[in-house]
């Protein structure tokens, strides 16, 4: 069955899907949108890194990308707004990557496939480390939920409630870092946040609980990925960003819907 | 012993000191109030007591297996969260339906177990706040400014409640106030900060004391010295003399 190049690539983007959903909700909760992009703009580095020292790409990127998230989350509150930090950091992160990989000679890279992705291409090997890495993101959440959801709320309720929601945030941070360096191959790094905060935000006008909201996530998450596999093939258009392309579409008609019933009939 | 006790705390920010040197004790089922201009350091205060604010000097230290009600100042809850107050209720606490129930009844909210958080007023917000913060009989109940954008007769109602809670439950409570007038016929004690323990003792004697008149003038205008130290946040009481001296 794995030996369908189609039925490798359905696999890698619902694996995906799986560990993005539950992780962009709290980026939605959170307001941590740009925070996803840097830390998936800083994962360009970690390709070019990996290249250089013929580390594998997953290795690379999420080192980068952990770096980037901590980065952030220890210079936050010391004298830049956070999204001037941000942009600072993220689009440093991707010139410095693009610059570095320019002088990779001898090695022939397509930069547009980690920049865009190149989920046709997934081997067994790339679907055991997105399922890998998935499985331990969704189990970290999961593992975490209720301290997530009260650190989310209020950090003082947190430590009331005796716990650190630094540690929390912590959490957060390193399932970004996990998310993006798996999901690099499927969406690559310009669409990861897209993957990330797109389905959660289609799941809210739907859910009324926090965890009925990462659960329609998953499935629209899932949904776009098979959905746009299945276009891309069809209409012979690149996959990532037909992946995406569904999910900005189910975004839009599940807004609509939710807008409709708050007006009421 | 005691329920809570601060022993010599410093706390600073950077360059800024904003505590020095402040102990405070705080005994089973009595009703502790801190008063004081902005800035003057009540909420890093009561951050220092749950372990939101590492002190640069000094300790707090809690009573073993304390338990601990907070009632943050606000919160926000951002409207892309659903979340019901029944599940917000029972977050971090394990607790049965029905005693949520019986929480937002004794709260004088009932019926709302299924609404949105998100749908709630002020008022209703604040007591699910509150009942939230009772749902697990805590020793000790802290409340930072948690009238905060409640009119005169919800806050009022919201005090008679907590009163209520002590004589029930006998469950302590510290809480930071700027409604002096409240403050001073509901508490047992009244501690007067701005950066360092200013005066502390029962009501009567904190409002004759020279350090508390200094901060916040006699009489009927101490009350109105209070509001105008804060300009950097809407209220909407207060500015009406005759409310604020009653």
């Amino acid at each position: 069955m794995l030996d369908d190049f189609m039925t490798r690539a359905t696999l890698a983007g619902v694996g995906v899907a799986f560990a993005a959903a539950p992780l962009g909700c709290f980026v939605v909760w959170r307001r941590m949108a740009y925070f996803g992009d840097a830390t998936a703009h800083a994962a360009i580095l970690g390709v070019a890194l990996s290249l250089t020292f013929q580390m594998s790409i997953f290795t690379g990127a999420l080192a980068v990308a952990l770096i980037m998230a901590l980065t952030v989350t220890l210079l936050t509150g010391r004298g830049y707004a956070m999204d001037t930090l941000l942009g600072v950091l993220a689009h440093s992160a991707l010139a410095f990557g693009l610059v570095a990989v320019s002088f990779l000679s001898g090695v022939r890279i397509d930069l547009m496939a980690y920049l865009f992705g190149d989920i046709l291409a997934v081997s067994r090997a790339d679907l055991a480390v997105i399922w890998g890495g998935a499985s331990l993101v969704v189990a970290l959440i999961a593992w975490r939920w209720s301290q997530l959801l009260t650190a989310t709320l209020n950090e003082e309720l947190a430590y009331a409630s005796g716990f650190d929601p630094r540690r929390e945030q912590l959490v957060l941070t390193l399932s970004l870092a996990v998310t993006v360096a798996v999901a690099i191959k499927v969406v690559g790094v310009l669409l990861i946040a897209a993957m990330l905060i797109i389905p959660a935000a289609a799941a809210r006008s739907l859910a009324r609980s926090p965890e009925s909201m990462a659960l329609i996530a998953a499935a629209i998450g899932a949904f776009s990925a098979v959905a746009g596999l299945r276009s891309a093939y069809v209409f012979d258009t690149p996959a990532g960003p037909s992946i995406v392309c569904v999910a900005a579409i189910l975004f839009a008609c599940f807004s609509l819907i939710g807008w409709q019933t708050r007006r009421g009939p | 012993m005691p329920l809570v006790s601060v022993e010599g705390l410093s706390i600073r920010y950077g360059a800024n000191t904003v505590l020095l040197h402040v102990d405070m004790v705080i005994e089973p089922g009595e009703i502790v109030t801190i008063v004081g201009p902005n800035g003057s350091g009540k909420t890093s205060l009561l951050r220092a007591v749950i372990g939101a604010t590492k002190p640069v000097a000094g300790r707090v230290v809690q009573k073993p297996g304390l338990k601990i009600g907070y009632v943050p100042q606000k919160l926000h809850i951002d409207p892309t969260l659903p979340i019901t107050v029944e599940r917000f209720m029972r977050l971090t606490n394990q607790v049965s339906r029905q005693r949520c129930v019986d929480a937002l009844d004794s709260a004088g909210v009932p019926d709302l177990l299924k609404r949105q958080m998100s749908q709630l007023s002020g008022g209703q917000f604040q007591r699910v706040l509150l009942a939230r913060a009772l749902i697990n009989q805590p020793d000790i109940l802290l409340l930072d400014e948690a009238t905060q954008g409640l009119d005169q007769r919800g806050s009022a109602a919201f005090y008679q409640q907590i009163e209520t809670v002590r004589r029930e439950t006998g469950c302590a409570i510290l809480m930071i106030s700027h409604e002096l007038h409240v403050v001073m016929s509901a508490s047992d004690r009244v501690i007067c900060l701005n950066g360092h323990v200013c005066c502390e003792g029962s009501p009567a004697v904190v409002a004759s004391a020279p350090e508390y008149r200094a901060l916040f003038g006699t009489g009927t205008g101490g009350a109105l010295a209070l509001y105008q130290h804060h300009h950097d946040h809407h209220h909407d009481h207060g500015e009406n003399p005759k409310e604020a001296a009653e």
